[in-house]
């Protein structure tokens, strides 16, 4: 691991030198952050998962209009750099579509947070995945973990294959060349889709949780959920997975879950969260989740993207704490989860670990 | 017919042999007629919309050139015969071209339309979510960072080419003329992650300003800046030069009075090449001047919005009312590509005032 | 500007002259500089990433730097040469077309019609590639998998979206056509009128006097707009991402779903993602590109060098 930490900083620290010898928060943005309550002032930033920048927009938005004075900025611009930059100090809180692993947190070498605090990371922003394909005539598919599996594999290539067909009854499937669809850049939503591949159907998914999609595995690639989404509607026979915001007219898959199949649904995806533990040995602010996804539990909806608000316990400066309490504190509260849910179709968080992360965020120092 | 008119002057002999004016034409529309009978009845009986009018156009412009080419040479011999297929070829490839085009501003806008409004050029996406909002953000970072660009590259460029065409003799002349070809081939992200990392070092960690911005596109724009002014500045001829200097005119001053503004109209060519060709970039802006909602016309501090990023980010975080986010899109790239259009035509003009009188 | 035998004539120096060429001078080393920092940069992030080890760089997938790069370079080149196979005798044409052929009122309108495609950004060539033009050509695809499949380039299956490694070249070529085309148009407009007219007087057609005059005096002019067109066609990010459905592999079916993907559309793509050492192992493919440049650069410079006599200023 102490190569990758060393790569990070040299990807961040061009020059070298001041990345490693910073250790104040970045001290390029304004703001005065002296007022507190309802009179805060000045601009917070943060960087992070495109996967949350719509939920992210209607927060800013929604914490901007309560609070006039203050600006919040957060780019765009991936999960793995939103954590670089974090890690260097350049943003006060990330986005991520993947926690911190345990030996990351351990280098302890975030540039904004007193050393040795630790960080907090809260699954705020929980997204149903919606499987979608493109066939006339067909709204929705029965489809279990190993049938979807081979289907991204490439091993079921047609759409009248019979592990396919001795599951919808009733439903007249075509002579179709299958095309699957997958994410060409390296993003969350594979990373997720396939975690739950992996996890519900080991014996056809034999590659694990990925990123980068195998080129043996053949399909199409298309970039961003917006490409991917556009790629399904403009083919015929197309399949793919996208966050489920964005299934609009296309068919979707219900996915069989125990002896039932499971149409997506917030309240089904935020199902499958609350019957997952936290991942162990962290630290108590790191609301990281173990997700169940092989789960038989009724009702859950398994495929779903979670990501990640990630911030310091304690900060190096106190200039903007009381921005990032607030900010926080917005996206967890009830009305913040309900406006992301109308604006990006996310699954609110369980109370119960709106309480817990209540109480870390009230803790940042 | 000369026979039975005898008093009929003797045919120019240069005329004789020469196809009327008027065949080519109706080679042409015989041609396309001929292909689009064919195709009718290829696909008889199934519906007019699936009339496949680019085939039976393509067949019956490859049969129109065929017919001309093979009459023409029966009537005018081989040389004649080549020159109309060679006519036909050109005014062939300047219509390929524009099929692409067509298609593009079509797209553009029909879907550009729907947001292209009142709301969009005066507002910015501060607290917006869904529905309306503005691009004036970007539209005012757009312009403050390629004009800050432009600032940067063209007099960096335009004194390099000069020193490569008018000065530069030996090594080091060799060694920029090469190095700004390998500059060409920089990939864009990876000159806004230079950008960034320059930018760092001055302002700390995490900043992203739109100077930053700038210089990221500064780096795209000075070699196609240099390549072709140095082009345009080599075409001028020797005779101007020393003309000039025989007449006891300062090297400097036949650079800057007879040299530049016989190449200007080239030159400005060059120079607005170069701008449309970084003022769609996206990755090196969003590396670089970050990304934002709100007004900034500062260069200086703060992040800085830009049209490219707008329309990237607004197709590609598309939120659960797709369609308004779309139509953001797409007016975002109209609205690009008539900033591009009016800054060609500015610059156009600017170049025929300067440019001296010339045969053409 | 010539030397003579003995001793060379130096013009007299006066103030505005060494200014003048002192600034030149200066512009010329600021642009040695910033390239010199450029390449510092990339050198000093990129070796990281060929040095790293596969095991531990996910972006890698246990194969080496070279295995990852190999299929990456191809496909640039591959893309590249598409586009400017397709686009070149196009661009020549459009030119000679705007120079020599359209009536003169209309030349200036037509010239601006092409420029106009140099207006659109990379991000709406993106989109319309994958969303229009992908569409459009996956029948013809699909024609050509079913009828020259003997054709080692058409081999098929053909893609069921038409997000090919073809019709990234076709947008690449409509995007590097105005560039191209402008630089011809320019040149072939510079073209001594009297080697034309002299041409015609002797009797020759249109085409032979371009032929005789235009063509070779343009021929430099055409290299560079086609190098030009080409750095812009091996750097293209955005638009060969959005349209390209890309694998790691090498290949010449140009009409099938797995197509080899670009350095920069791969870097575009894995970059938002990409962490630690993945991100050196990305800057590291840009060194390679810009090694890339460097090489089909050379060549061009070569070829130009040895028409240098038709140009005018030497």
């Amino acid at each position: 691991m102490n190569f990758k930490r060393l790569g990070t900083i040299g990807a961040i620290a061009i020059a070298g030198t001041i990345l490693l010898s910073s250790c104040a928060a970045a001290s390029g943005t304004e703001g005065d952050g002296e007022a507190s309550g309802s009179d805060l002032t000045g601009t917070l930033v943060g960087a992070g998962a495109s996967s949350q920048q719509s939920a992210q927009e209607a927060w800013v938005a929604g914490f901007q209009t309560a609070n006039e004075n203050v600006t919040v900025e957060y780019d765009p611009i991936g999960s793995g750099g939103g954590r670089d930059t974090f890690i260097g100090g350049g943003s006060q809180f990330a986005g991520s579509d993947r926690a911190f692993k345990s030996e990351e947190i351990d280098e302890d070498n975030f540039a904004s947070c007193v050393p040795g605090t630790g960080i907090l990371e809260i699954p705020a922003y929980i997204s149903p995945i919606a499987i979608i394909f493109n066939i006339d005539g067909i709204d929705s598919l029965n489809l279990d973990a190993d049938t979807i599996a081979g289907i991204f594999n490439g091993t079921i290539t047609n759409w009248n294959d019979a592990a396919i067909v001795s599951q919808n009854d009733g439903v007249e499937l075509p002579d179709l060349g299958i095309t699957a669809v997958h994410r060409a850049d390296d993003s969350g939503t594979t990373a997720n889709f396939t975690d739950y591949l992996s996890a519900a159907a080991p014996s056809v998914w034999t590659v694990g949780s990925i990123e980068t999609w195998p080129t043996e595995f053949g399909g199409e690639g298309a970039p961003q959920t917006s490409g991917l989404v556009d790629a399904v509607t403009n083919g015929t026979g197309t399949i793919g997975y996208a966050d489920a915001s964005r299934a609009g007219d296309l068919g979707v898959v219900a996915v069989k879950v125990g002896d039932e199949y499971v149409p997506y649904s917030p309240e089904a995806a935020a199902a499958i969260v609350d019957a997952s533990p936290f991942a162990e040995g962290r630290g108590e602010t790191d609301f990281a989740l173990e997700l169940d996804r092989a789960s038989d539990e009724s009702g859950v909806y398994p495929v779903v993207l979670i990501s990640y608000l990630i911030a310091c316990n304690e900060y190096a400066s106190s200039e903007n704490v009381d921005l990032v309490k607030g900010y926080l504190s917005y996206i967890i509260s009830p009305e913040g989860q309900s406006t992301a849910a109308d604006a990006a179709g996310s699954a609110p968080i369980s109370s119960k670990l709106f309480e817990k992360a209540q109480a870390a965020v009230d803790a940042i120092k | 017919m000369t026979t039975t008119t005898p008093a009929r002057p003797i045919e120019n002999a240069y005329a004789a042999g020469q196809l009327p004016r008027w065949a080519p034409l109706v080679m042409l529309i015989s041609s396309l007629a001929t292909f689009v009978i064919i195709f009718l009845f290829v696909q008889a009986g199934r519906p007019a919309s699936e009339f496949n009018i680019v085939g039976a156009v393509l067949f019956g412009v490859v049969l129109y050139a065929v017919v001309l080419t093979t009459v023409s040479r029966l009537v005018e011999g081989h040389r004649r015969a080549t020159d109309r297929l060679v006519t036909t070829l050109v005014a062939l490839a300047f219509v390929i071209a524009l099929l692409p085009l067509v298609s593009l501003l079509y797209t553009v806008v029909i879907n550009g339309a729907a947001r292209f409004d009142i709301d969009f050029f005066t507002l910015s996406l501060r607290n917006v979510v869904g529905e309306g909002g503005g691009a004036l953000h970007a539209i005012i970072g757009t312009l403050e960072m390629t004009l800050a660009a432009t600032l940067i590259s063209v007099p960096i460029g335009l004194m390099t080419s000069i020193y490569l065409v008018e000065y530069g003799r030996g090594r080091l002349a060799q060694a920029i003329t090469f190095f700004v070809d390998v500059m060409t081939g920089i990939p864009s992200i990876v000159a806004g992650l230079f950008a960034y990392s320059l930018i760092v070092m001055f302002f700390g960690p995490g900043v992203r300003v739109g100077i930053a911005g700038a210089v990221a596109l500064s780096v795209l724009m000075i070699p196609v800046v240099v390549r072709s002014s140095e082009e345009m500045l080599r075409l001028v001829p020797n005779e101007l030069r020393e003309a000039a200097f025989a007449l006891g005119v300062p090297k400097w001053l036949t650079v800057t009075k007879v040299v530049l503004p016989t190449s200007i109209a080239g030159i400005t060519t060059g120079v607005m090449l170069s701008i449309a060709r970084v003022i769609g970039e996206t990755a090196p802006l969003l590396v670089a001047a970050g990304f934002t909602n709100n007004f900034n016309y500062s260069l200086f501090s703060d992040r800085m919005q830009s049209l490219p990023v707008f329309v990237y980010s607004s197709y590609i975080s598309q939120g659960t009312d797709a369609q308004a986010y779309i139509d953001r899109a797409w007016a975002g790239a109209l609205t690009l590509i008539l900033i591009v259009m009016a800054l060609n035509l500015l610059a156009r003009i600017i170049a025929k005032i300067f440019a001296p009188k010339t045969g053409r | 500007m010539t030397s003579t035998a003995a001793r060379r004539i130096r013009a007299k120096q006066r103030p505005g002259d060494r200014l003048f060429s002192g600034t030149a001078l200066a512009a010329g080393a600021l642009i040695l500089a910033i390239l010199a920092a450029v390449a510092a940069f990339l050198v000093i992030q990129g070796i990281p990433g060929i040095a790293a080890d596969p095991e531990k760089t996910t972006l890698l997938e246990g194969t080496n730097f070279w295995a990852y790069v190999g299929p990456l370079v191809f496909g640039t080149l591959w893309s590249a040469a598409l586009a400017l196979l397709m686009a070149v005798p196009i661009a020549i044409g459009i030119a000679l077309f705007i120079s020599h052929y359209a009536p003169r009122p209309l030349a200036a309108t037509l010239g601006y019609i092409i420029d106009l495609l140099a207006a659109v950004p990379s991000v709406v060539f993106g989109l319309w590639g994958g969303n229009v033009l992908a569409v459009g050509v996956q029948p013809f695809y699909a024609w050509l998998a079913e009828n020259f499949s003997w054709i080692p380039f058409f081999a098929g299956p053909a893609s069921g979206t038409g997000r090919t490694i073809l019709t990234a070249s076709i947008v690449l070529a409509v995007m590097v056509l105005p560039i191209i085309t402008a630089i011809c148009r320019e040149v072939f407009l510079q073209t001594p009128v009297l080697h034309e007219e002299a041409a015609l007087a002797l009797g020759a057609t249109r085409w032979e006097m371009i032929k005789i005059a235009v063509l070779p005096f343009g021929r430099a002019g055409i290299v560079s707009g086609a190098m030009l067109g080409l750095g812009r066609a091996l750097g293209e990010t955005m638009a060969v991402a959005m349209v390209l459905s890309a694998s790691n592999v090498i290949t010449f079916n140009v009409i099938s779903s797995t197509n080899p993907s670009t350095i920069a559309a791969n870097i575009a793509l894995s970059f938002p993602e990409a962490y630690g050492l993945n991100v050196n192992v990305l800057i590291a493919t840009g060194l390679i590109l810009f090694a890339i440049t460097l090489v089909v650069n050379t060549i061009a410079r070569y070829i130009v060098n040895r028409r240098k006599e038709f140009s005018g200023a030497n």
